[in-house]
């Protein structure tokens, strides 16, 4: 069996200023393993954008990467409050985020779309009041 | 893509310090056999290594003045840093007066160029709006550590050869003009504030060959040039041939004000030139057209061929640049010979652990578990700098488990404490059987 490289990231919340150090960590090791730079920007940006959201909207959480021959997969899991409609969410521009958040340039509701377009697969499992689960897949 | 570079190691003056090893920005720098020695292909020629050795052990490579005596007919090159070097300067004529009385047969101004270059980079990013951000081309320092770090933003740097090779060509070309000489007996000389230059020179990243021929560093034109311009005060001859944007290239923010054009980013000293990088490739910012980047800080003043304090020097080209002109330089039809890139900047990737994606894997499980084994205090001790660093060249075949002084203490332990079981088995009149009791945890 081939090796696989499991990391794990904790998310801690309401800190802007480590926001991001997750995604960069992988993003570097990524390039260390000669992934192509397609692929690492597309991990790169879904993966930011996810970890940004659970600081926004999830008091944090915790990031288990799975590396593959074929393929990257990021699981995002926190306790928070849960996403009413997933559909709504998805559209772009559209955002819960609070005042105090966007005038730190973020909430422009593109965190999920974003997600979306960088991933090759992408499900959401969540549950109001107990958490949101988010599983992306990039391709090697 | 060659890796020559413009940094050497002075072997009886290095210590065998962690100091550069700390302060490499691409982790390029290990101690082996107690002397710095750099891992050709990750060095970026940024000059953190000169500026940090406290021994003064890490020396650029360029060209010693006597270079000039290698040519018939001698131009100078001067870098608008050049300017920022002196007190009490009012006016830069004094300075090009004064590169002739050192024996210099023409000057042809960076800072000129470098107003072609401003105005061709305003018309390529308007031409151009779908692919920007446009990131500066100038820095060498900057365009190699994308080549080999950022592959994602290679298509984003601005595809415009730096003002110095613009000005080596059109050097020549009005000298050969002018004195119906070969070329060969034409020296381009660049009058340089940082060793990247020499590289980029001898290497260019985005053509083929340049037309600079040598280049010396600002301090040692300094000295000699201080005498000249005593001289050169009262002489009335105007050589001045750039304006206010041109001579702020000299410094950060300066290529970028010449874009007229408020949409841009200006970051200078290499570690901030990292973080933008960074925050780029993940596509932090947006409607921005234009990112000027500098390794040193300050810009081109911080050098470590200048002479003067960056911050000084930044201060002394701001009122240098007061009452002149905004530009003395205007393409009007042409376009010069050599303006363009007509060479893509290559991606590589020398970060890589293995050579395909299944060896890196492996690799790279084999890194994380070595991590967990040392204590990660990046002590440098091994001649890494970080237990990480360590770790990836123990997996790569550049340096072993041992070389970690906590490992070696681990193992020492144990062997001592397999010799000393040893004595207690073959003695067993009382004397040595004590040795096994000892802890050897606390010895230590």
């Amino acid at each position: 069996m081939s090796d696989t490289i499991k990391l794990h990231y904790n998310v801690s919340p309401d800190d802007f200023t480590r926001a991001g150090e997750a995604s960069g960590d992988v993003k570097s090791k990524l390039k260390k393993m000669g992934v192509s730079p397609e692929a690492v920007r597309k991990v790169a940006i879904a993966m930011y954008e996810g970890e940004i959201n659970m600081v926004i909207h999830a008091e944090g959480g915790y990031i288990d990467v799975i590396i593959s021959e074929e393929d990257i997969t990021m699981i995002l899991v926190d306790m928070g409050p849960g996403i009413a409609d997933i559909e709504q969410a998805m559209q772009a521009g559209w955002s819960t985020a609070p005042d105090n958040i966007r005038s730190l340039g973020f909430g422009a509701g593109m965190g999920l779309p974003n997600m979306k377009k960088y991933s090759d697969y992408m499900d959401i499992d969540t549950k109001i009041g107990v958490g949101t689960t988010v599983t992306m897949k990039v391709n090697m | 893509m060659n890796f020559t570079h413009s940094v050497h190691l002075d072997k009886d003056k290095c210590m065998g310090c962690i100091n550069c090893i700390k302060r490499c920005p691409t982790q390029a720098i290990r101690v082996r056999n107690g002397k710095a020695t750099i891992i050709p292909e990750f060095c970026i020629d940024c000059g953190e290594c000169i500026r940090i050795c406290p021994h003064h052990a890490k020396l650029a490579t360029y060209d010693p003045l006597s270079v000039m005596d290698d040519y018939k007919y001698k131009i100078a090159l001067p870098a608008p840093s050049l300017y920022a070097q002196f007190n009490n300067l009012d006016d830069i004529n004094i300075v090009l007066r004064a590169l002739l009385k050192m024996g210099f047969d023409a000057v042809y101004e960076v800072s000129a160029a470098a107003e072609l270059v401003s105005e061709l980079s305003r018309k390529y990013i308007e031409e151009n709006m779908d692919k920007r951000p446009f990131i500066s081309s100038a820095c060498p320092s900057v365009v190699r550590l994308i080549s080999v770090r950022f592959p994602n933003l290679i298509e984003h740097i601005l595809p415009i050869n730096a003002p110095m090779d613009i000005a080596a060509k059109e050097a020549r070309r009005i000298a050969i003009e002018k004195t119906g000489l070969p070329s060969e007996d034409i020296g381009v000389i660049f009058i340089s504030p940082c060793p990247a230059k020499v590289t980029a020179s001898r290497y260019p990243m985005g053509f083929e060959k340049s037309d600079v021929d040598a280049v010396v560093a600002i301090k040692d034109v300094y000295p000699v040039l201080l005498n000249h311009m005593k001289n050169s005060i009262d002489d009335e001859e105007e050589m001045l041939t750039s304006g206010k944007i041109g001579v702020s290239w000299g410094r950060s923010g300066g290529e970028a004000g010449g874009l007229l054009n408020d949409s841009y980013l200006a970051a200078d000293g290499i570690e901030n030139v990292i973080k933008v990088l960074e925050d780029l490739e993940d596509q932090k910012f947006s409607n921005l057209d234009f990112i000027e980047l500098n390794a040193c800080s300050g810009g081109c003043v911080g050098g470590t061929l200048t002479v003067e304090n960056a911050y000084v020097g930044k201060a002394k080209l701001n009122r240098l640049r007061k009452y002149l002109p905004v530009s003395k330089n205007h393409l009007g039809d042409k376009t010069p010979e050599n303006a363009y890139f007509d060479k893509e900047i290559p991606y590589v990737p020398v970060f890589r652990l293995g050579k395909s994606l299944k060896d890196s894997i492996a690799a790279m499980a084999k890194v994380n578990a070595l991590c967990e084994k040392f204590p990660g205090l990046d002590c440098g001790s091994c001649g890494a700098p970080t237990c990480k660093a360590l770790a990836e060249d123990i997996v790569c075949g550049r340096a072993h488990e041992r070389d970690c002084i906590y490992l070696l203490r681990d193992y020492i332990h144990r062997i001592s404490r397999q010799f000393s079981s040893l004595d207690s088995l073959s003695d067993d009149n009382g004397v040595y059987s004590d040795y096994s009791k000892i802890d050897y945890e606390e010895e230590f």
